[in-house]
């Protein structure tokens, strides 16, 4: 029998406020455990949460830009469980009335074919905390609590079970990832955390409407590892089926090490969450005015900039894509041809030999060290013909290890490029000279020897010689 | 509203709470008692009545993205029954 899959993703997004949902404490990073806390996140008795206005800011900006209708009115429910991490002994979430519903995100599937996929929902909610196991200070084998991350901000994004290949679901998820991080609401760190994934997987008969019993996959905290572990996970149900078994409704976790899924904690039992509204939250209520103004703050997305730079750059789809991969790359990318006018050759200089050399030395474009004013002058001295393309990359790692103006590197070094017939000429009697054979064997017709000529002249002039005035100098004196 | 020991036990669980039959008979019976008296709510027609989530008519009560100090480590771990260096000790957990 064929199978179909079926896949859907909940996504966590950690908000990049400085302060946790419910409370001031910091949300920063690496701090001494439990340090950052407070009654609030501790869950002591009688603490009183209040919600942090960014968050709300956020979660709009995110359903904004996925296409999410605004709920206008949304309330906090309790989640009720039990876990060492979960100090009050319910997580503060959304369940009816979350404050983003029905948007979607359009994909491309197999090059070109858009697919549109539903999401369901977008809530926010308050994370957990941290266990840690084997490296207490304490003595025992016990579990150490750090409540450091307990309610810091987080967004849940639901898609609908729209997705039916791994592919798919890495496109997505991709391209929520550049999303969230292009707002600036989410460092979209995945080793962190700060951006995780859950994918819901079922496999179905091929024409059948029901779909499958479903397990959820934790813990795939990159692309690469989404991919393996929706793979993994449809072939283990499609043989299990196969041998006349079922499909269990559970949690399973995804082992990196192994590419492999196992169960984790049965889901059938227990997973009565009881929630209700959490009276310590009052009801909020976002007015279309708040709605209109968060529209008005949104930065030109990544898919609309996309296809500016096509529509008014005349730039091919893969330029467009690559540059604006990231909004800082896309930004310097600007930057770049508001000093320079041909776009195209701004954009490969970029995709060339910035990126490579971002690349080598682990720099990120923000911190990249050539401003793009800077590489715009040094293209303008390849336009007007003081450098050639080839001394252009010379004098581009000079500027990336020095941070000097190329016009100064030019002049310190001596590089530029020597257009002025006689001294060309002069170059190439010398080395006709040399090579008597050479000249013979192309005028005898092997013309291939033609590009020895033009190495040993730009070796002559290190590299300065004007490559067209030497071509075609070194055609007349050979063709004689 | 009837509510057997079964239901009992189900919430009981869900609460991580131990009781013995006896006490297990006896809080049957008492949220019968509570529940039916609910249950007679069901009795007023609340077509078009919005559901009332919060009996306090307040909303959007916000605080700015400020970080205040925290209380501090020691304060934080005062009241824990045990601690292993700066984390609160619990018995082990792994999935």
């Amino acid at each position: 029998m064929k199978y179909q899959p079926v896949i859907g993703l909940e996504v966590h997004v950690q908000l990049l406020t400085d302060t946790k949902i419910f409370c001031g404490c910091s949300t920063k990073f690496g701090a001494e455990p439990n340090s950052q806390t407070c009654p609030v996140c501790l869950g002591l008795p009688g603490a009183l949460p209040v919600l942090n206005k960014k968050v709300v800011e956020f979660a709009i900006k995110a359903g904004l830009s996925t296409n999410c209708s605004i709920t206008p009115r949304s309330i906090f429910a309790r989640k009720n469980y039990f876990y060492p991490d979960l100090p009050k002994g319910y997580q503060i979430s959304q369940f009816e009335d979350p404050i983003c519903q029905h948007g979607w995100l359009d994909i491309a599937v197999d090059g070109d074919t858009v697919k549109r996929i539903g999401i369901t929902r977008i809530h926010m909610e308050e994370d957990a905390g941290k266990l840690v196991h084997g490296e207490l200070s304490g003595p025992g084998d016990g579990s150490g609590v750090d409540l450091n991350r307990a309610c810091t901000p987080l967004l849940e994004v639901v898609s609908e079970p729209d997705l039916r290949t791994s592919d798919e679901a890495v496109t997505y998820l991709k391209q929520l990832h550049q999303i969230v991080t292009w707002l600036g609401i989410c460092d979209g760190n995945m080793e962190e955390g700060s951006f995780r994934c859950d994918a819901n997987v079922s496999v179905m008969p091929v024409g059948s409407n029901t779909l499958g019993t479903r397990a959820e996959i934790k813990n795939v905290n990159s692309f690469k590892f989404v991919k393996q572990a929706i793979e993994y996970e449809i072939q283990r149900q499609i043989d299990l089926i196969e041998d006349g078994g079922t499909v269990v409704q559970e949690t399973r976790l995804f082992d990196p090490n192994s590419g492999t899924t196992r169960s984790m904690r049965s889901k059938e039992e227990a997973h009565d969450y009881r929630y209700f509204p959490d009276p310590d939250l009052v009801p909020l209520v976002i007015s279309d005015e708040w709605i209109n103004r968060s529209r008005q703050e949104l930065p030109e997305l990544p898919e609309q900039r996309r296809q500016r730079f096509m529509d008014e750059l005349g730039l091919p789809l893969y330029d467009a894509e690559v540059l604006t991969a990231s909004r800082a790359l896309a930004d310097y990318f600007e930057a770049g041809i508001a000093a320079h006018s041909n776009a195209k050759a701004v954009g490969n200089w970029i995709m060339g030999e910035i990126t490579r050399a971002l690349n080598d030395s682990g720099t990120a474009i923000e911190a990249c060290p050539i401003a793009p004013g800077q590489l715009a002058e040094l293209l303008t001295l390849i336009d007007n013909g003081t450098i050639s393309g080839k001394i252009a990359k010379t004098v581009f790692d000079e500027m990336w290890r020095s941070g000097k103006a190329p016009q100064v590197i030019v002049e310190e070094q001596g590089l530029v490029q020597v257009s002025d017939g006689d001294a060309i000429e002069r170059m190439i009697d010398e080395i006709m000279a040399a090579n008597a054979g050479q000249v013979d064997e192309y005028r005898s017709g092997k013309e291939k020897v033609f590009g020895f000529f033009v190495g040993q002249v730009m070796k002559a002039s290190k590299g300065k010689a004007n490559p067209s005035v030497v071509n075609e100098l070194l055609l007349g004196k050979l063709k004689g | 509203m009837e509510m057997t020991v079964t239901d009992v036990e189900y919430v009981a669980r869900l609460a991580r709470l131990e009781l013995s039959l006896k006490e297990k008979e006896l809080f049957a019976g008492q949220m019968g008692a509570i529940l039916g008296y609910v249950e007679k709510l069901k009795e007023l027609n609340t077509d078009g009545i919005v559901p009332t989530s919060h009996a306090v008519p307040m909303e959007n009560s916000f605080r700015e993205d400020i970080v205040f100090s925290p209380i501090g480590l020691e304060k934080a771990l005062a009241n824990a029954p045990d601690r292993a260096g700066s984390f609160f000790a619990v018995p082990k957990v792994i999935e």
